[in-house]
């Protein structure tokens, strides 16, 4: 009985975390979903796939996925010079968006959890602030 | 039944009648070139407005806020320039010469400002006179508001007209269904001043209670190019659609541009804006593109340096990377052309007083175009 009690609370408390997690996670989403159509869908376009050989895709971007910190260095500061996408050569420029430390976590989130795009750990103010020029 | 029949021919007919403009819109490749481009000034970011000096020098707009004087081959730093809003497509923006710049001496200069109360910025219209490397005498003739934190849609190009007026452009600032159709409310307009910031007394809404008297036409989305006619003198614009629908119009006194009630555009995420392309009391451009070119810069050919050209409209493209070149038939285009293919985000193309075009590329810089003998 005892081990029921306790893995029951276990459960629920750890159902709880994951649901806060969860709804943090997803207003994030919602919030950079906003400054993506503001800020990011002239160029990458509304779902994300960018246009071939001018600007990268965001949907299911190796490039993404495999630099995280770069990805929102350059989200933060501007990015420029050749970068390769999925197998394709990009060599463009981004501009410095101008964008709040709060605005790059939400904007994030949103990218990395759609389109395709899933599985990555939620990005946080203190991660965005930690990446430095 | 024959009746209608006949009176679906007549809806045919009329259907096609009233459309703005041919259907085929289609871009050509030219089949040789005759020029080459040569990079004149390199290492520049987003290089949004250029005017020539009487010395032959060049004064270019960077986006971040830098102004940089290009003489003799060399680059300096301008100092004391305007305070910018460096968000979005916000930042410096264009430069413009007063017509008679060599008795007065100003110069004109559009930006993103934080100017007044409410967080976030809003176009800004400024004159200031360049003394060595250094703005003096800065007054700001317009400011628009309210502030916003959205990131589009400035505007900003300037041009004067024959009789003195300078006109400039203020996009709608991620507003559509707020501020383009109504006078009383900044942005999605062209506006007319006089030379010092003072409104002139024949604007079309001067008399209207409650609205901004600088403003000249609305229903404008987000003009990014704007010329005086060589011949008409009239002021024409382009401004930028939103999926499709960029558009070529010549401006009117107190015209409505229809924005957003008529679009030849949609929404990016594909879902239509609006169904209808026309209507009563608003304006038809003389152009319209589809897909979108997301046009910058303007100018017309009037120099004997390309003697093929003469009379056209260059357009710079930032989507798909090219100058274009459009053939005129009085107002109505009769051809299309790219040039520069794959050059990169054409910002702005200017005729310089030497006759040469110059072409504005972003990550790269400006290129002068030279014919080949």
């Amino acid at each position: 009985m005892k081990f029921i009690i306790c893995s029951y609370l276990l459960i629920v408390s750890g159902v709880t975390y994951f649901l806060i997690q969860d709804k943090e996670l997803k207003e994030s989403i919602q919030r950079g979903k906003d400054i993506y159509t503001d800020f990011c869908i002239t160029c990458h376009q509304e779902t994300g796939e960018g246009v071939e050989n001018t600007f990268p895709p965001l949907a299911k971007s190796d490039y993404l996925m495999n630099n995280r910190e770069a990805s929102i260095k350059g989200v933060k500061y501007g990015q420029r010079g050749e970068l390769i996408v999925n197998g394709v050569t990009y060599n463009n420029t981004m501009m410095p968006l101008g964008l709040e430390n709060e605005e790059i976590v939400d904007v994030m989130n949103y990218v990395l959890n759609s389109w395709g795009n899933s599985g990555a750990k939620m990005v946080t103010i203190e991660e965005v602030t930690t990446i430095l020029k | 039944m024959k009746n209608s029949i006949k009176v679906l021919y007549l809806f045919v007919v009329m259907t096609n009648l009233s459309c703005g403009q041919k259907a085929d819109n289609g871009v050509n490749t030219p089949s040789e070139t005759t020029f080459t481009a040569e990079l004149i000034v390199d290492g520049l970011q987003v290089p949004w407005g250029m005017v020539f000096l009487p010395d032959g020098s060049m004064l270019i707009s960077e986006k971040s806020g830098e102004l940089i004087l290009f003489k003799d081959g060399q680059k300096s730093t301008i100092t004391n320039g305007p305070a910018v809003y460096n968000r979005g497509q916000g930042g410096l923006l264009d430069i413009e010469l007063h017509p008679d710049y060599e008795n007065t001496g100003w110069i004109y200069f559009s930006f993103a400002s934080e100017e007044g109360e409410d967080k976030g910025g809003n176009t800004a219209v400024m004159r200031a006179k360049l003394i060595g490397n250094s703005l003096t005498n800065n007054e700001i003739l317009y400011k628009a508001s309210p502030n916003t934190t959205k990131g589009q849609h400035f505007g900003s190009r300037m041009e004067f007209d024959d009789q003195g007026y300078l006109y400039f452009s203020i996009g709608e600032r991620g507003e559509r269904d707020i501020n383009p159709q109504d006078i009383t409310r900044d942005c999605g307009k062209i506006y007319r001043i006089y030379d010092d910031g003072r409104i002139p007394e024949d604007n079309p809404f001067f008399n209207e209670s409650n609205a901004k008297k600088a403003i000249y036409t609305y229903g404008n989305r987000n003009p990014q190019g704007m010329v005086k006619h060589p011949e008409t003198g009239a002021i024409w614009i382009h401004e930028h659609g939103p999926q499709g629908g960029d558009e070529i119009n010549i401006v009117k006194k107190g015209a409505n541009y229809g924005w957003p009630v008529i679009t030849y555009g949609i929404n990016y995420s594909g879902t239509p804006i609006t169904d209808i392309t026309e209507m009563e009391g608003m304006e038809q451009p003389i152009h319209y593109w589809v897909p979108s070119i997301a046009p910058s810069g303007m100018t017309f050919v009037t120099s004997d340096k390309y003697p093929a050209w003469k009379g056209n409209l260059l357009v710079g493209s930032l989507a798909f990377q090219y100058l274009e070149r459009l053939e005129l038939n009085g107002n109505e285009v009769t051809y299309r052309e790219k040039l520069m293919e794959d050059i990169g985000r054409v910002r702005n193309v200017r005729q310089g007083p030497d006759g040469f075009i110059y072409v504005a590329v972003e990550g790269k810089g400006i290129y002068k175009l030279v014919p080949l003998q």
